[in-house]
């Protein structure tokens, strides 16, 4: 084999163009290492149980790295070694049958391999959560999600604040479709299905001001890409506060402006579909609770950031912000929109 | 009696428009396959290029929320049961009669009402474009979304209809395949002397007659839902979103394994003919084929790890898709002793089928990635799965189809492709499918979910789905440079000669374009390479007797019939149930005329 030095020169460079290939690749990849860049990384564990599988998910890259250089390099040597020219003449067999044997029992090997930790960190994730834990109920809606404290008695939209450190258990449930709850930092995604209720626990490890990203992960319609939410992972004091501040009832409004949104809530029908604790006509339960609307950080569904401005435009054509939007176009006035912006800003 | 339906005099034409109508000749059957599941793959490529470009940067405009979901829905569906699958049907039509030296399929009028209800299927899919809108809710059509309620256009009516019609057509051809290679084989041809494309072939045809049925029940539940109120997958009424994904996947898993396999046999074709030796390990790669088809039927729920089946289902699935992994790699490292000690000749054909095997190879490595269920937890629904399809099916299937093209062209024609044309058409293919796909890992990595028509900026998204776009449009210059070559090609005289690449088996014993009834006689075989048996020991080729008199089945108008009515059946079950009876009355009296027509 082998042969002439021009095979060898191939041999030599197809090893190294599949090294420097394997680099790039990891040099690409290690891009999801930083999740300032990128925020919904899945490479970046930010509680106990995705700790647990990042030892599973690291180990199972190792072995496909491994996995990969090897054939690409077979693949690449075999074509130059074995590359038609005068007087190779191509050796007649059929098979090994020791060679057979070995290359059966590798890939037995590799996912036992896999098989192992897997099932080790399945077996200390799909424990029950620990008594202690903080109840979520997370409801997905096309298109957002609705988040509830039964022991807190908050409810809250598209924005989910936790405690550090402290086991948080979510119950999964849908008000239509299929949805998926995803937050890549601090746990693999469950489906929340209609009819039937998931669960999904996580101990978020670290607190910090910038919110951790999720998304539906499962096709559910025209805006499946706009249903789109944050969690906030505090210390205790700061959860405490925001859990407090949250439980009471709405601020009644004080500015004359905020005073006539409030009627404008009530004559532009906006009460038939949500609730404003504290404004006892504003009781609907098919759209977000707005009771403190004015203190989270994105509308609809996290595609806008929350400002004056893009809440003005979100009120005036919803669903050309979200398409489908069950909020329809009010056909709202300058006027009545000055008016509502006014009163939801307020609603902190 | 006959006469008296006044059709059953036969067209006698050979040529034109009639004679291919009425046809029952494999090779035209299999070539009419062929051509039109390649336009249907350009078309669901184009769809892919408009989702490509409303992606190429975050918030774009391209498309909107609905036509995105519609295009990328129609592309699963066009590319899999449109597309892979014809090409698939194309050359299994054209190549199973002679590769195992018969005249023709078991029941060549069954064929060709396989093919006419296939094009029906078709047609009446890509109809629902310009007739309230395309189906929106994915190729897997999960319910409740894909319920009435839900999906209020017309959409997912035509998916449930034109899904029933091309299961129909599937599952006619796979019966047909499968007792053609099982009782049409020549003296001598043991099952352990199949070529393997044959066997590939065979597995197919096993995976379509099991897992069809119960597509066809969920297909069935869907349209009793949506049309008349039932409740089966709706929770509201106590019915359950869960049962679909069960019925749909235990369909859904195997049909992965339809579209790969093949081009797992092509490739095994290819390699050993190319390196001049033969194929290492034939029985290892027919076990493995098989045992994949086996092993396909226990891991649908792999699709389902993050439904909530609690953790016994999630292990029992993990543990079976890991164990498919076994035979996968086996085939792998055997297509590699192929190659190794060979004099491999690498033509255009060749590079296809080596790229195959890295390509292959990449898909399979995510594959068992994604095996363990928490690991999929992260990558479920997100680009890294779509990356890792996409090497399957364009790394692997396309890959494998691309080479049993440029191997099998002369055969069909009499012409071979040009190589350099090919040549450079196989690099822009392959360089753009790696840009296309391979950024798709890291973008699933950055947690981009699949089928979003839109994302923001500050999510470090932009870079790859740019590259990734651009790659796509690579990919499609290469795939229009084939076309280029392929009329290039056959403007020029057909000069291939029976055997241009010195093949192993009976193909290439007989002229090319081979005959209408494909040999003068009936080879006996001596060795699962039969030519090169007959070669290597001097045995010459059967004398062709003097008064050697063949029988062909003549042609038939009667599958067209048949196919007219079946399309009326379906378009009836999207209008109006007068105009399914009329498509009834059609299938009887064409069932009625095919029982009564002369057979020569």
């Amino acid at each position: 084999m082998g042969g002439s030095p021009g095979r060898m020169i191939g041999i030599i460079g197809s090893l190294v163009l599949v090294g420097v290939v394997t680099v790039l690749i990891y040099l690409a990849f290690a891009e999801s290492f930083d999740a300032v860049r990128q925020p919904m990384t899945t490479f970046v564990p930010k509680s106990d149980q995705a700790n647990l599988i990042h030892g599973v998910y690291q180990f199972v890259f190792i072995l496909a790295a491994a996995v990969f250089v090897f054939i690409m390099a077979l693949t690449l040597v075999f074509s130059i070694m074995y590359r038609e020219r005068p007087g190779q003449v191509a050796r007649q067999f059929h098979g090994n049958s020791r060679l057979e044997v070995i290359w059966t029992l590798v890939p037995v090997l590799i996912v036992v391999a896999i098989a192992v930790p897997t099932y080790s960190a399945m077996a200390s994730i799909t424990k029950p959560a620990p008594e202690n834990a903080l109840k979520v109920i997370a409801i997905g809606h096309q298109w957002w999600w609705e988040f509830r404290y039964p022991e807190l008695g908050i409810t809250t939209a598209n924005e989910l604040h936790l405690p550090v450190d402290r086991p948080v258990s979510v119950t999964l449930e849908s008000k239509d479709v299929i949805h998926s709850f995803w937050v890549p930092a601090l746990s693999g995604k469950v489906d929340n299905m209609p009819g039937h209720d998931n669960h999904l626990w996580f101990t978020p490890n670290e607190a910090r001001a910038e919110p951790y990203l999720g998304q539906c992960a499962e096709f559910c319609g025209l805006s499946h890409a706009n249903m789109r939410f944050r969690v906030f992972v505090n210390t205790t004091a700061q959860f405490d506060t925001w859990a407090a501040s949250n439980k009471a009832d709405r601020v009644t409004p004080s500015v004359a402006l905020a005073q006539a949104g409030e009627q404008q809530f009530v004559a532009s029908g906006c009460i038939g579909c949500h609730t404003v604790r504290g404004q006892a006509s504003a009781a609907g339960v098919i759209g977000p609770d707005l009771t403190h609307v004015g203190s989270r950080t994105t509308i609809a569904s996290g595609t806008l950031d929350h400002t004056p401005e893009n809440l003005r435009k979100w009120l005036a054509n919803p669903p050309g912000v979200k398409p489908g939007s069950l909020m329809p176009n009010l056909n709202l006035s300058p006027e009545a929109l000055d008016k509502l912006v006014a009163y939801l800003e307020g609603l902190k | 009696m006959a006469t008296a339906i006044g059709m059953t005099t036969h067209t006698q034409e050979e040529t034109g428009l009639w004679s291919w109508l009425t046809t029952v000749d494999h090779k035209r059957i299999g070539t009419v396959y062929a051509v039109a599941g390649f336009l249907f793959f350009l078309l669901g490529g184009l769809e892919a290029l408009a989702v490509r470009t409303q992606l190429a940067v975050p918030n774009g405009v391209v498309l909107d929320a609905d036509r995105y979901n519609q295009f990328f829905t129609m592309h699963a569906l066009t590319m899999i049961f449109l597309g892979v699958m014809p090409m698939g049907a194309g050359f299994f039509n054209y190549f199973i009669p002679l590769q195992i030296g018969a005249r023709d399929v078991a029941f060549p009028r069954l064929n060709a009402l396989s093919l006419w209800i296939f094009l029906s299927g078709g047609i009446l899919l890509n109809a629902s474009f310009f007739l309230g809108g395309a189906p929106n809710g994915g190729w897997f059509g999960y319910a409740p979304l894909s319920s009435i309620e839900y999906a209020k256009t017309s959409g997912m009516n035509f998916y449930v209809v034109a899904l029933l019609v091309l299961g129909l057509s599937s599952l006619m051809a796979s019966l047909n395949f499968a007792v053609t290679i099982i009782n049409m084989r020549p003296p001598g041809m043991s099952m352990m002397r199949l070529p393997v494309f044959i066997w590939m072939t065979l597995v197919v045809t096993f995976l379509l007659i099991l897992s069809l049925p119960v597509l066809t029940v969920a297909l069935l539940q869907l349209y009793f839902d949506r049309m008349w109120g039932t409740a089966f997958f709706s929770p509201a009424a106590g019915g359950d979103p869960i049962l679909w994904q069960h019925l749909f996947w235990i369909f859904g898993h195997p049909e992965v394994y339809v579209l790969i396999l093949p081009s797992m046999g092509i490739v095994s074709e290819v390699l050993p003919v190319m390196a001049r030796k033969p194929l290492f390990g034939y029985s290892a790669i027919v076990f493995a084929g098989a045992s994949i088809g086996v092993l396909g039927f226990g891991v649908w729920a792999h699709h389902m790890f993050t439904t909530g089946l609690g953790p016994v289902p999630q292990v029992v699935f993990s543990a079976s898709t890991m164990a498919i992994g076994v035979p996968t790699g086996i085939k792998i490292f055997n297509w590699l002793g192929t190659m190794y000690g060979g004099n491999i000749r690498f033509v255009t054909a060749t590079y296809y089928a080596v790229a195959f095997i890295a390509l292959f190879t990449i898909g399979g490595i995510s594959g068992v990635m994604h095996a363990s269920p928490p690991v999929d937890g992260q990558h479920q629904d997100s680009y890294f799965v779509v990356a890792h399809l996409h090497y399957v099916l364009v790394g692997g299937a396309i890959m494998g189809i691309f080479s049993g093209i440029y191997y099998w062209f002369p055969k069909m024609t009499g012409r071979l492709l040009d190589e350099k044309l090919g040549m450079i058409s196989f690099w822009t293919m392959f360089a753009g499918l790696n840009l296309t796909f391979f950024p798709m890992h890291f973008l699933g990595l950055a947690g981009m979910p699949r089928r979003i028509y839109t994302y923001d900026a500050d999510l470090g998204w932009d870079t790859w789905n740019m590259v990734a776009t651009l790659g796509s449009y690579t990919l499609g210059i290469g795939i229009l440079l084939f076309l280029v070559n392929f009329v290039i090609t056959m403007r020029k005289p057909a000069d291939a000669g029976n055997d241009p690449w010195g093949g192993a088996t009976l193909e290439w014993a007989t002229t090319s374009p081979p005959p209408a009834h494909n040999f003068e006689v009936i080879p006996e075989v001596r060795d699962r390479d039969p030519l090169w048996y007959d070669r290597d020991h001097n045995i010459a080729p059967a004398v062709v007797p003097e008064h050697n008199h063949i029988h062909m089945p003549p042609p038939s108008y009667f599958p067209l019939i048949i196919s007219l009515g079946v399309l009326l059946i379906a378009v009836g079950a999207l209008s109006h149930l007068a105009v399914t009876a009329l498509g009834v009355v059609i299938v009887l009296y064409g069932i009625w005329g095919w029982a009564l027509e002369p057979t020569d």
